[in-house]
């Protein structure tokens, strides 16, 4: 059983923990160690990183010896277009108030479903819109204007 | 008695006008959007978590504990009605219940699981009551080491019982551990892994991490998944169980809580190991085991009364020891020390209207989610057909508002949707994310007992091997761990999370 690297399961969760593990490590080695008493801010990260590169070499291994793929394919259209509307959200509310960021996060969100329907989507950004609004603002008091445009700060 | 005076004070908490808004509000709620399908209680409690924190500490954790269990249940109708459970622990349920559903009795299997969730709510938390103290009196002589020692002995639990992979678990827990260390170290008030962001200094916001992982990285996992379901909703009629029905269910009932009761109890071990330990049980002890899968009502009551057992007791760790036993359990710790309660045997003691108010509270909650869910059931009926393309959206909705809020700062957007994209790669490559959030709460707690551990033995390790409570958890966790390592218990255990996954 032939997998190719790129689809062999363990291999990659074995490739991002050691990355992760080397990182954390790395970034550790500025942090002083202290010692076993006095234990310094990097102590404890550079042994978890020692840990964590250690476990990953592990599933590295059996993903070599497995073979195992991913299960199903990658969504990488849905997640490209969620973390998109949700960083677009983010800048939004920073510049143009939440009721046009608001749309903008369920229109766009909208678009990754397999279903998209402009009727559907109006009501929805509508439907949405007043629901937060109800909600954040009105009940909970948060002090969010609904519509700005700040650009230049 | 002392439990008496107490339980009395935590009525008198939990039954003013405002927290009994607030139960109300919170069962609602978690029962309403636990439902829906796809969603499961970690989802609600993540998204419904800011909506919490403007609240008194009382009240919020009430609220919360309301959503908890309203979503359990509401995910139990899910499961039973359209065999698509939101958890894990309600997959065990969804085996016969939808069975039973499609053969025109799903009526009585939602009745069957109220009652049984009802039963085991009850008795469960008068079992928090009388030995929450107990642990808690018990856990005031534990030291640094013993801290220590115990939150390890949670982690592994937690990592050993995760769903896959035992290595990829314990990982998981070493990079929850690691997202926990960022921001500003308490002793020497130096930032670490904070990239030079200012928003990172304080660390990564619980919120972020719950919503990130629980939320948008599950919304991902649903939008790039194709299957079609049946709905059985025309045929939730007649409602009441017969007789036979009540009979049939009482003893599998109180066989699932007390089993749930004890498993909830131990910290790491989650309520789908109770459920489907029940569920075994029960097909074990019936004279006709070949009718479970095919609709069996014992195999609806069993693992809905040991769930929801396993779901109240876990506050026994969580709230005496600062452990959490769950990754739902994880939240509420996270949402307690937001409100800057730091979680342990003191609380008890400094704040007994925090704790006695809550466990008031669930008697009132597991009345409450009773009386709604009986009359209400065509409703919920009715919801688990809204399509998941109207309700993605609206948790996204909830996910980016919600995060916003937390500092009026778009930062906590973008790292909430970078742990989603971090979580999504994750769970794609059979990584759980249970073990990563409890880590990640943990984390700072288990630095700071070690370090202070470390200091008082001057340096020496045999501290944890000295103490006998020390030893003890360590010698527990050593156990589980060669447990899994011996080979052939370890095929044992991967059969028997591949028959729970069936469902």
């Amino acid at each position: 059983m032939k997998t190719r690297l790129l689809d062999n399961r363990d291999f990659l969760a074995g490739l991002l923990f050691i990355t992760i593990g080397a990182v954390g490590f790395g970034v550790a080695l500025s942090y002083p160690f202290g010692n076993v008493q006095q234990m310094g801010p990097g102590f404890f990260p550079r042994i978890l990183g020692a840990i964590l590169v250690g476990f990953g070499v592990v599933t590295l291994v059996r993903g070599l010896r497995s073979g195992e793929p991913v299960q199903g394919g990658w969504g990488w259209f849905p997640l490209a277009v969620i973390t998109a509307s949700l960083v677009a959200f983010g800048w939004l509310m920073e510049h143009v108030g939440l009721v046009p960021s608001l749309v903008v996060l369920i229109v766009s969100s909208a678009y990754a479903g397999r279903e998209f329907r402009w009727g559907e989507v109006a009501v929805l950004a509508v439907a949405m819109t007043l629901l937060a609004l109800s909600i954040f603002v009105w009940g909970l008091g948060m002090p969010y204007e609904l519509f700005a445009f700040e650009f230049g700060r | 008695m002392d439990v008496l005076s107490n339980l009395a004070l935590g009525f008198g908490v939990a039954l003013t006008l405002k927290n009994l808004t607030y139960c109300f509000v919170g069962v609602f709620l978690g029962t309403l959007i636990g439902v829906l399908p796809g969603i499961g209680p970690l989802v609600t409690i993540a998204m419904l978590l800011p909506i919490t924190f403007g609240l008194d500490p009382v009240s919020s954790l009430i609220m919360l504990a309301g959503i908890f269990y309203g979503a359990q249940y509401g995910g139990s109708t899910t499961a039973i009605l359209v065999n698509m459970p939101g958890e894990v622990s309600s997959a065990v349920t969804a085996i016969d219940g939808y069975q039973m559903a499609r053969q025109g009795r799903a009526g009585p299997a939602l009745a069957t699981a109220a009652i049984a969730s009802f039963v085991a709510g009850i008795i469960s938390t008068l079992l928090v009551a009388f030995f929450g103290p107990l642990v808690g009196k018990w856990a005031l002589e534990f030291g640094a080491a013993e801290y220590f020692s115990l939150m390890l002995m949670g982690l592994v639990f937690s990592a050993v019982l995760a769903h896959g992979d035992l290595v990829k678990s314990l990982a998981m827990v070493v990079v929850g551990l690691m997202l926990g260390i960022v921001g500003t170290d308490v002793t020497s008030g130096l930032p670490r892994f904070s990239f030079g962001v200012v928003e990172l200094l304080d660390g990564v916001g619980f919120t972020v991490v719950a919503v990130g992982l629980f939320a948008v990285a599950e919304i991902v996992q649903n939008l790039a998944r194709t299957e079609k379901v049946e709905v059985f909703t025309k045929d939730v009629k007649n409602l009441m169980p017969t007789w036979a029905d009540i009979k049939a269910i009482t003893m599998p009932t109180l066989r699932g809580t007390a089993l749930g009761s004890f498993f909830g109890a131990l910290p790491g071990i989650t309520a789908s190991v109770a459920a489907f330990s029940a569920y075994m049980l029960e097909k074990k002890l019936a004279k006709d085991p070949s009718r479970f899968g095919k609709g069996a009502i014992e195999g609806v009551a069993a693992p809905e009364a040991a769930n929801n057992a396993a779901a109240q007791t876990h506050f026994i760790p969580t709230l005496t020891l600062g452990i959490p036993a769950s990754a739902v359990m994880a939240l509420m710790l996270g949402a307690l020390t937001m409100q800057g309660i730091q979680p342990g045997p003191q609380v008890m003691t400094s704040r007994p209207e925090l704790f006695w108010g809550l466990v008031a509270s669930m008697f009132v909650g597991n009345v409450l989610l009773l009386l709604l869910n009986l009359p209400l059931v065509g409703l919920w009926a009715r919801l688990t057909q809204v399509p998941y393309r109207w309700l993605f959206p609206a948790i996204l909705m909830f996910a980016a508002v919600g995060n916003f809020s937390l500092n009026n700062s778009a930062m906590d957007v973008y790292l909430c949707a970078a742990v989603g994209v971090l979580g999504y790669v994750f769970a794609k490559l059979d990584c759980q994310p249970a073990p990563l959030i409890l880590g990640y709460v943990l984390g700072p707690m288990l630095e700071e007992n070690l370090r202070r551990a470390l200091l008082m033995s001057e340096g020496s390790f045999a501290v944890f091997v000295t103490r006998p409570i020390s030893l003890a958890f360590l010698l527990v966790t050593a156990l589980i761990l060669l447990a899994m390592i011996v080979p052939t218990l370890r095929r044992g255990r991967e059969r028997a999370l591949e028959e729970g996954d069936a469902g």
